[in-house]
């Protein structure tokens, strides 16, 4: 499946009441372009840790449901945060990881994740649960599961890779999204 | 009995409204790291790297936190990228607490050089500082913290051997 359609599907899938923090690079990038809205943010910059941030809101704010909308690339780049938020037991965190196999952004070399079953290792990190879906069908089944109990919980969709030429960058500033997501979070 | 150095600390940075805690340790830390992990008072999320503390310490004020993220100055080093392209750039504040191992150069060779460039590496990150001094440290974090919050940046607290030991 397309990265795009994959993004859409899940989107329209969260209640908007969550809490969705996009790495950088073309998964903010679709992700605004698919789905944008105040609950969002999109990282630009400092590549791997969008799941630290999440983790960050996930133990401030336990009764806020934090998707992280990740990438091979920035998983694979700080993998030790998989550590991290499994030792952490967030309930409130669900971590997607969108895995095309190369690093999308700066011209489609190949990442290492063919090599490296990074749902697996989520697992023996303890994240209650960890998956991998290939299909949209197996997507929409395994969304309802995953949301369906605690976390720290991953869903590993694997994508197509090649980008959407329509999917330009965010427009928002980063100090914009900086001020809507705290007042999202303070509601 | 009178608090320790760490205590005492821990007062003050919590009476200027800090109220989350993360970070990788430092020896230089041990006894303030042991307070904040000992009761529910705080709370102290240990960190895999100090860029993965960045990260989380900006979750926890994107939050509603004000957060407070500890580390030796070699993990300087490694939070540089997140410093200057998350928090400066989404105008996300943060007092680092960050050790200065190598201050006099007679430490271990892993930390002397950065403990020589220490000042000069904070000046080029444009990341305000001040040296931790026992007698003025409550004005010193007061003035940090007006700065944090004036211009929503990363400030430090930089912490020589011994002033927080005990």
């Amino acid at each position: 499946m397309k990265r795009g359609e994959a993004i859409a599907q899940v989107a329209g899938w969260l209640d908007p009441s969550f809490i969705s923090i996009a790495c950088n690079g073309m998964i903010s990038r679709e992700l605004y372009h698919q789905a944008e809205r105040p609950s969002n943010f999109y990282m630009i910059g400092s590549m791997g840790l969008a799941s630290s941030i999440a983790l960050g809101i996930a133990l401030s704010r336990p009764s806020k449901t934090v998707v992280v909308f990740d990438g091979d690339g920035n998983l694979l780049m700080n993998l030790g945060m998989l550590a991290n938020i499994a030792a952490s037991k967030a309930g409130n965190l669900y971590h997607l990881v969108f895995d095309n196999g190369v690093y999308a952004s700066t011209g489609g070399q190949r990442t290492i994740s063919s090599c490296v079953p990074l749902e697996s290792i989520a697992r023996a990190s303890g994240y209650r649960r960890a998956a991998r879906v290939e299909t949209v069908p197996a997507l929409m089944d395994a969304l309802p599961v995953l949301f369906s109990e605690p976390g720290p919980a991953m869903l590993l969709v694997t994508v197509d890779s090649g980008n959407e030429p329509s999917v330009g960058r965010v427009k928002l500033l980063p100090a914009q999204l900086t001020d809507r997501l705290c007042a999202e979070l303070s509601k | 009995m009178t608090a320790s150095r760490s205590q005492t600390f821990l007062d003050e940075v919590e009476e200027q409204g800090y109220s989350f805690f993360t970070g990788v340790p430092c020896s230089y830390f041990g006894d303030v790291i042991q307070i904040l992990e000992s009761g529910a008072r705080y709370g102290y999320v240990s960190a895999v790297r100090e860029d993965s503390s960045i990260g989380i310490a900006a979750g926890a004020f994107l939050a509603g936190r004000q957060p407070v993220v500890l580390m030796q100055n070699s993990g300087l080093g490694v939070a540089i990228n997140a410093l200057v392209s998350l928090n400066q750039i989404y105008d996300i504040p943060v007092l680092l607490v960050i050790s200065w191992r190598g201050q006099f150069g007679d430490d271990a060779p892993e930390h002397l050089v950065m403990g020589a460039i220490l000042e000069d590496l904070f000046r080029l990150l444009q990341i305000p500082f001040a040296v931790y001094d026992t007698l003025n440290f409550r004005r010193q974090l007061a003035e940090l913290t007006r700065t944090m919050r004036e211009t929503r940046k990363p400030v430090a607290l930089v912490v020589p051997r011994e002033a927080l030991e005990e």
